[in-house]
């Protein structure tokens, strides 16, 4: 019997590690690379400017309008300086609507080419910033970002000493199990021996005609059924308890949506405010999906992401951010080459992810701007969601309890001047909670 | 010893010989049960490879995999603007003020959108003229969503393009040879739709315009013409009014026009301890008579004559009438009361009749009446029926090469149809603007359609310098063209109509946003009526009128009155379910029109109405029969109605593009001769049964003081005990107030804090107009369950507006007699007693009461919810939590005010119920703010807990507090009287507290304790 039992166990530890030696092998494979979109660190170029101040110049007041590679509202900018000779430029960038007015050939074709459009006189720009921004300008183009994956694994080091130091803990935790079991086959052959030397019988081949099996005895005693039945039958109705109230409760429902919207880039990274996009969630019941020229108030000059994110959405989500943009341009009617609408237009639907019952009342500006709660009390870490999830269960349960457990803050709102004034007199400054004013009668949200 | 005992059934036992008994002892059932015909055809059953066992599997396992099929939750799409208009917040309301003229109601009002779409219609308080909607006006935003308005333009009933259109019209306007160009139109009184038709004019030789009023006011617009040179009507503004005689105009409901019954009811709150007093001459009961101190039914014929003495009394001139001793006393009295008052005094009159209108003129000049307005008249009805008659006849005559209809529905509203449409035959090119394909769309060649008003631009001078705007508030949702822009087009301008407006508007002195905005403007130019019509007009002296008045004589037969119902009005929003399943104020009727009949009449005919087991109302037909028009109707016997006179209701017997389920009642146009609505009829009783739909089939209150009445000298001088006593109940045989906590139940909850809402009903200022009960329909969802359903008292409405006739001359003297009851038997038995008190009265006081849920501070339907569906907010509101109800309808059997409505049916997406909630345009109306509710759970009145919320959050977000006046419900807001009035009590200051706090104040069955937060006004009446 002892043998047995033994074993028994002697299995489930093998099982175990065996089973941890692999996950553990499955977290190294998580590694990855990601890569730096820049161009290659800063060098010393052509001309006589210094790159590196010109890129912090280039990016303060050229960016908005120009991209190194591509066309955006003016022209592309790299190597610009050999298109054009060197004073024309400090002119041009100077003031480039009196180079214009001066009749000058070249400046007329430049504006003409670009639709009129006027590009902002820069008089504060000195011939050496011009020279520096020339000189970042003209630095090489970058070759493409997976052969400069590896130069740029400093980045990453951070995440990696910490992956390390995970590893360095599980490789170390497998070991001490096989250990274990070993010690556990020493130990069961050690007490076999010991059994044996002492004449105790430890080979029960011949008993188990005689011994009744297990399940017979079980069934036999009635008790131990009656229990069992009884146990098992609540515990049934325990989960299907669980089941059934489950049921309707989309808690941790991220549908794909028709474009890959990323909260993390946009609210974490970028941390871009929530009510920037979803700024009914300020006046009005509904928080709004942001129509989508809310996003072209930016996408309109972001039309490819940093080489570095773009990394890092193809290994870590599989995702190429800029087909995603691509995808918006095509539902907002933007031609990135015309830089203009084409008017055609595509609406996008989005999957809604919370879909409260049509019979609740839910209103954001009640909490958002009279309430005064953070976004991520009821939608989570936002900042942190590469793909959106109902992050709540937006139950009754979960409202009430809020409703019971969060304080009103009565004296930084005039609506409640009088009831405040009231109210202190009457409960001598105890605190009171949204359930105290009301906050659980069933009109206030069913109507 | 048992055995042997035996058990008698029925006394038909005891015959031995009968058959059924000796049956039923062999068999359960008299008759076989029709198993066979049951379960079909025997044969298939036999051959039929389905055993029982297999079809319960099927049956398990279907309802297995639905179950499963059930857990995965639909995938819900939510799609943004691509650019999002920069005032549209998804989930706020936008408002816009624009203005309905349909050629019937003319009203500046505001409109509630939601996303872009209207979804109610507001009151536009600021206006300066008619800024108040009436139930129709409400009702209208549903008639955009009306699923058999055309969607394009038809040529020859076919759908076809604007471009074919044009380019056939016009082809055919420049084949014209010098023919006339007749455009026959509604009123417009809209001074840029006039200057469009006079670039037509210019454009093309021959162009007429003719305006015709479905239901026209020759009479009175003649008599105003041939006295003051302006086709219009007088304006009154009852305010300051101490005597009102009206006689047989309904000036508190439709007549000419409506919109009066805002002044009307200022003038009946007895606020400075006086009030106007109200004398009517009327043969059909309507509202004015019903809110009248004095009411006389009277015929047509008598009215005339009442008109003249009153003349001659008041002006002078000789009046040789022969009137009964009892009118010709009250002639008298009135007018001394009328001479008393002077300026403050003004008599009506709804005769269609020129010589009477004159007269009417005549006698408040006398009076020199401030109440009358005839220096800025009312525009909004310019019609002239004799140049109508005098167009048919030219059509006839093949004078005329081409008509344009635009807003009128001749064939269907013209008394001699059939001469139009062989009128139409003549003419070469007949063109309609319509926004559906009527009766008289159907017979034309091309059909130009035409937008809702909600999509439309436009301006209306509604009354003489005050011009209001309409603007569109939601994109066309059909392939539609305003009549403007199409004339405009035609006429080879090529403005659109919107700059034609703006420039038009501004010329006229409009600042062009700030009108646009406000929805009306004061216009510097010159009035100018729809068209010259003098040619028509014949002016008689007042003597003469006076002779034509004194000279009528009694006819023969019944005198009938034509009349317009608070619901459907002339008929142009017959396909409304909304106005169709409203119930007539008086005689509490849906979806139909009847014959109203007075009692002796009706008994000397034979006719009969009477209540069916299943509590509805039947009656029989009658036929009326005029010089060759013949029609069946329906007769209802209606107390009040003056003997010897009928009532038809116009408006009804649509059939053109109208759903089958609106397709009610009988059209009774063809009486409508020269559009004259008192006509000479003969009526006989034709047998038969009509199922009536009638909400209310209680007609008195059998003594009771469900509605507290008083008059005013006891009002004045008495006090409030005299009035309004607290009803008392013993305590240890010590009379007790039911108010006092002494004798309660319950413990009341500490409201003093936040908000506590009440609503004030004055009984002295409502006027029973059912504006209130259609805001309601549309802020809440409240579905429309069809005529059946009705008759079934299954009707949804959460406000209702009780209707009472007294049973006795007043309701004072009722309440005299049930107070004067002893015994159950004999003379003054009160079985016999309260027989006689459930009926009304031949001429019977009126008093309205709309009623919906109390918010009992105390509330019996509480109580009894085994699910706490029903609970009490600290604010004064009784919740009703649908998605909590299970339907046991326990609330509603305990609720004494029977203001529980309950789902019996799905009303939304259910074929059976193919109203406006059955399709996807229909369903725009929606408010999105209030649930739509399913089948089997309770709805009622929420007091409109979504408004009052969005108040308070609005006030939270801004961090304010909430001023007097800021609370409103969607009753309330419609209420232009002023007689619903709701706002917080616990605001000191606020006029709900004072209306609490006044003596007049009461709740509904005060004795019940239920302690309401609806509160009650008591009705004066100034006899």
């Amino acid at each position: 019997m002892i043998k047995r039992k033994l074993h028994f166990s002697a299995w489930q530890i093998i099982l175990a590690s065996v089973f941890v030696t692999f996950s553990t092998l499955s977290v190294y494979g998580q590694d990855a690379a990601t890569s730096d979109g820049e161009p290659a660190a800063p060098v010393e170029a052509a001309g006589s400017g210094n790159a590196a101040a010109g890129e912090a110049l280039f990016k303060a007041n050229c960016a908005s309008c120009h991209k190194l590679y591509k066309k955006a509202v003016g022209p592309a900018l790299h190597e610009v300086s050999q298109k054009y000779d060197r004073e024309w430029l400090y002119k041009w960038i100077s003031n480039s609507a009196a180079l214009i007015a001066s009749g000058d050939a070249q400046a007329i074709a430049v504006y003409n080419e670009y639709n009129q459009t006027a590009m902002n006189a820069f008089p504060q720009l000195s011939n050496v910033d011009i020279d520096n921004i020339l000189a970042y300008t003209d630095t090489p183009k970058p070759a493409p970002a997976a052969a400069v994956a590896g130069a740029t694994g400093d980045v990453q080091s951070g995440g990696a000493s910490d992956n390390t130091l995970n590893s360095i803990v599980l490789a170390a935790l497998a070991l001490i199990l096989v250990l274990l079991v070993a010690l556990l086959f020493v130990v069961n052959s050690t007490l076999k021996r010991f059994a044996d030397a002492n004449g105790i019988q430890t080979d029960f081949e011949d008993e188990k005609e005689v011994r009744r099996p297990l399940w017979k005895a079980f069934a036999e005693n009635q008790f131990l059924v009656l229990v069992s039945a009884v146990f098992l039958l609540l515990a049934s109705a325990y989960f299907a308890y669980g089941a059934l109230m489950s049921v309707g409760v989309d808690q941790g429902y991220a549908p794909v949506q028709p474009i890959h919207y990323s909260h993390r880039i946009h609210a974490g990274a970028n941390e871009i405010e929530c009510k920037y996009c979803h700024s009914s969630a300020r006046e009005s019941k509904h928080s709004g999906i942001p129509s989508l020229n809310v996003c072209m108030n930016c996408h309109k000059s972001i039309g490819e992401v940093a080489d570095a994110t773009y990394q890092e959405g193809m290994t870590e989500y599989g995702i190429d951010y800029n087909k995603e943009i691509e995808k918006l341009y095509a539902a907002t009617g933007w031609d990135s080459d015309e830089q203009a609408f084409t008017g055609e237009t595509q609406p996008v639907r989005w999957v809604r992810i919370h879909n409260l019952p049509d019979l609740a009342y839910f209103n954001h500006a009640q909490h958002v701007t009279a309430g005064n709660i953070a976004c991520q009390q009821c939608h989570g870490p936002v900042e942190e969601m590469e793909v959106m999830y109902q992050y709540s269960p937006l139950t009754m349960g979960w409202c009430i309890n809020c409703h019971r457990e969060t304080n009103v803050d009565l004296a930084n709102n005039g609506y409640y001047e009088k009831i405040h004034e009231e109210l202190s007199k009457q409960r001598g400054g105890k605190q009171l909670t949204i359930a105290d004013l009301g906050g659980l009668e069933c009109g206030k949200c069913h109507y | 010893m048992a055995t042997t005992k035996k058990y008698w059934k029925s006394t038909a036992q005891l015959d031995e010989s009968n058959e059924i008994v000796k049956n039923l002892e062999q068999n359960e059932f008299a008759t076989p049960i029709p198993t066979e015909e049951f379960l079909g055809n025997n044969e298939v059953m036999e051959e039929s490879s389905t055993t029982r066992r297999d079809f319960l599997k099927y049956v398990g396992f279907s309802t297995a995999a639905a179950s499963l099929a059930a857990c995965e939750g639909p995938v819900i799409h939510s799609v943004p603007y691509v650019n999002q208009p920069e005032q549209i917040i998804p989930g706020m309301a936008n408002y816009y003020a624009t203005t309905i003229a349909d050629g019937y109601d003319f009203a500046s009002i505001l409109v509630k959108t939601r996303e872009g779409r209207p979804i109610k219609i507001e009151s536009n308080k600021d206006a300066q003229y008619r800024g108040h909607a009436n139930a129709r006006v409400h009702a209208s935003v549903l008639s955009l969503y009306d699923n058999n308005r055309l969607k394009t333009p038809l040529v020859k009933g076919v759908e076809s393009t604007w471009e074919t259109l044009d380019k056939e019209v016009s082809q055919k306007l420049n084949d014209l040879n010098g023919k006339t160009l007749a455009v026959l139109t509604q009123t417009f009184a809209s001074p840029s739709t006039l200057a469009i038709i006079d670039m037509l004019k210019a454009k093309y030789p021959n162009v007429r315009h003719v305006t015709y009023d479905t239901v026209g006011e020759d009479g009175a617009l003649n008599a105003f013409e041939a006295k003051y040179g302006v086709r219009g009507l007088a304006d009154y503004d009852f305010t300051d009014a101490e005597t009102i005689v009206s006689i047989g105009a309904d000036f508190v409901g439709n007549w000419q026009g409506g919109g009066f019954d805002k002044g009307y009811s200022a003038s009946r709150i007895p606020t400075s301890k006086s009030m106007s007093h109200h004398v009517q001459f009327e043969s059909n009961m309507t509202l004015s008579g019903a809110n009248a101190d004095l009411r006389y039914p009277v015929t047509p014929t008598e009215q005339k004559h009442i008109l003249a003495a009153l003349y001659s009394k008041l002006v002078g001139g000789a009046a040789n009438v022969s009137l009964s001793d009892k009118v010709s006393k009250v002639v008298e009295q009135t007018a001394q009361k009328l001479s008393k008052a002077g300026s403050k005094a003004v008599v009506l009159c709804g005769l269609p009749d020129q010589a009477a209108q004159q007269l009417v003129l005549a006698i408040n000049e006398k009076l020199n009446s401030s109440i009358v307005d005839t220096a800025a008249p009312i525009m909004t009805r310019q019609g002239n029926r004799l140049a109508v008659d005098q167009l048919v006849k030219e059509m006839h005559a093949g004078a005329v090469g081409a008509l344009f209809v635009a807003g009128v529905d001749p064939i269907y509203s013209y008394d001699d149809s059939d001469a139009f449409a062989k009128a139409m035959e003549n003419v070469s090119l007949t063109v309609s603007f319509a926004s559906r394909e009527d009766a008289t769309a159907q017979k034309c060649d091309y059909v130009a359609t035409t937008p809702h008003y909600l999509e439309s631009w436009g301006d209306t001078e509604i009354k003489k310098g005050l011009v209001s705007l309409a603007q569109p508030t939601i994109r066309p949702i059909f392939d539609t063209r305003q009549m403007q822009d199409t004339l405009l087009i035609w006429s080879g301008s090529d403005q659109s109509y919107k700059d034609f407006l703006k420039e038009s508007s501004v010329n006229s002195g409009a600042s062009w946003s700030q009108a646009l905005q406000d929805g009306f403007f004061t216009s510097n130019t010159g009035l100018k009526s729809d068209e010259n019509t003098a040619e028509f007009v014949a002016s008689v002296s007042n003597n003469s009128a006076l002779s034509q008045l004194v000279s009528s004589k009694k006819p023969s037969g019944f005198e009938l009155t034509l009349y317009t119902k608070t619901g459907l009005g002339d008929g142009a929003q017959a396909n409304n379910p909304w106005l169709q399943e409203l119930p007539d104020p008086i005689t509490r009727t849906t979806w139909d029109n009847y014959v109203t009949i007075s009692q002796k009449d009706a008994e000397q005919l034979g006719v009969e109405n009477e209540n069916v087991a299943n509590g509805g109302l039947n009656g029989n037909y009658v036929v009326v029969k005029m010089n060759g028009v013949e029609r069946k109707l329906p007769a209802l016997i209606q107390p009040g109605q003056a003997q010897g006179t009928i009532g038809i209701a116009l408006g009804y017997g649509k059939t053109a593009s109208i759903q089958s389920e609106m397709q009610t009642g009988v059209n009774a146009y063809p009486f409508f001769k020269g559009g004259s609505s008192v006509q000479t009829v003969s009526v006989e009783n034709a047998g038969g049964e009509h199922e009536f739909a009638c909400t209310q089939l209680q007609n008195t209150m059998m003594g009771r003081d469900i509605i507290r009445e008083t008059d005013l000298a006891t009002y004045i001088n008495g006090d409030k005990h005299d009035f309004n006593p607290m009803p008392e109940v013993s305590l240890n045989h010590i009379e007790t107030p039911v108010t006092s906590p002494d004798v309660d139940l319950w413990t009341s909850f500490d409201r003093s804090t936040g908000h506590h809402f009440n609503m004030s009903i004055d009984l002295n200022a409502c006027t029973g107009c059912a504006a209130c009960v259609i805001a309601c329909h549309a802020e809440n969802n409240v579905p429309v369950v069809g005529k059946d359903e009705v008759r079934k008292s299954r009707d949804m409405h959460w406000l209702r507006i009780d209707r009472y006739y007294s049973s006795t001359d007043s309701f004072e003297a009722d309440e005299e007699k049930k107070d004067g009851f002893e015994g159950l038997f004999g003379d003054n038995g009160s079985l016999g007693g309260f027989g006689e008190l459930e009926n009304p009265a031949d001429n019977p006081q009126v008093a309205f009461q709309p009623v919906m849920c109390q918010h009992c501070n105390h509330a019996p339907c509480e109580t009894v919810c085994p699910v706490a569906a029903s609970s009490h907010g600290r604010q004064g509101q009784n919740h009703m939590a649908y998605n909590r109800c299970v339907g046991t309808r326990y609330c509603a059997n305990n609720c004494p005010y029977k203001v529980r409505r309950f789902n019996w049916f799905l009303y939304n997406g259910n074929d059976e119920f193919d109203y406006h909630m059955n399709n996807d345009l229909g369903r725009m109306v929606i408010n999105p703010d209030v649930t739509v509710r399913s089948r089997g759970v309770m709805e009622k009145c929420s007091m409109c807990m979504q408004m009052t919320q969005m108040t308070i959050l609005e006030a939270k977000k801004d961090g304010r507090m909430i001023k007097d006046g800021e609370f409103a419900t969607a009753c309330s807001n419609a209420c232009s009287e002023g007689a619903i009035k709701f706002g917080d009590i616990n605001d000191k200051d606020a006029e709900i507290t004072k209306l609490k706090n006044s003596d007049r104040m009461y709740h509904l069955l005060e004795e019940v304790g239920t302690e309401p937060n609806v509160i009650y006004q008591v009705k004066v009446r100034n006899a």
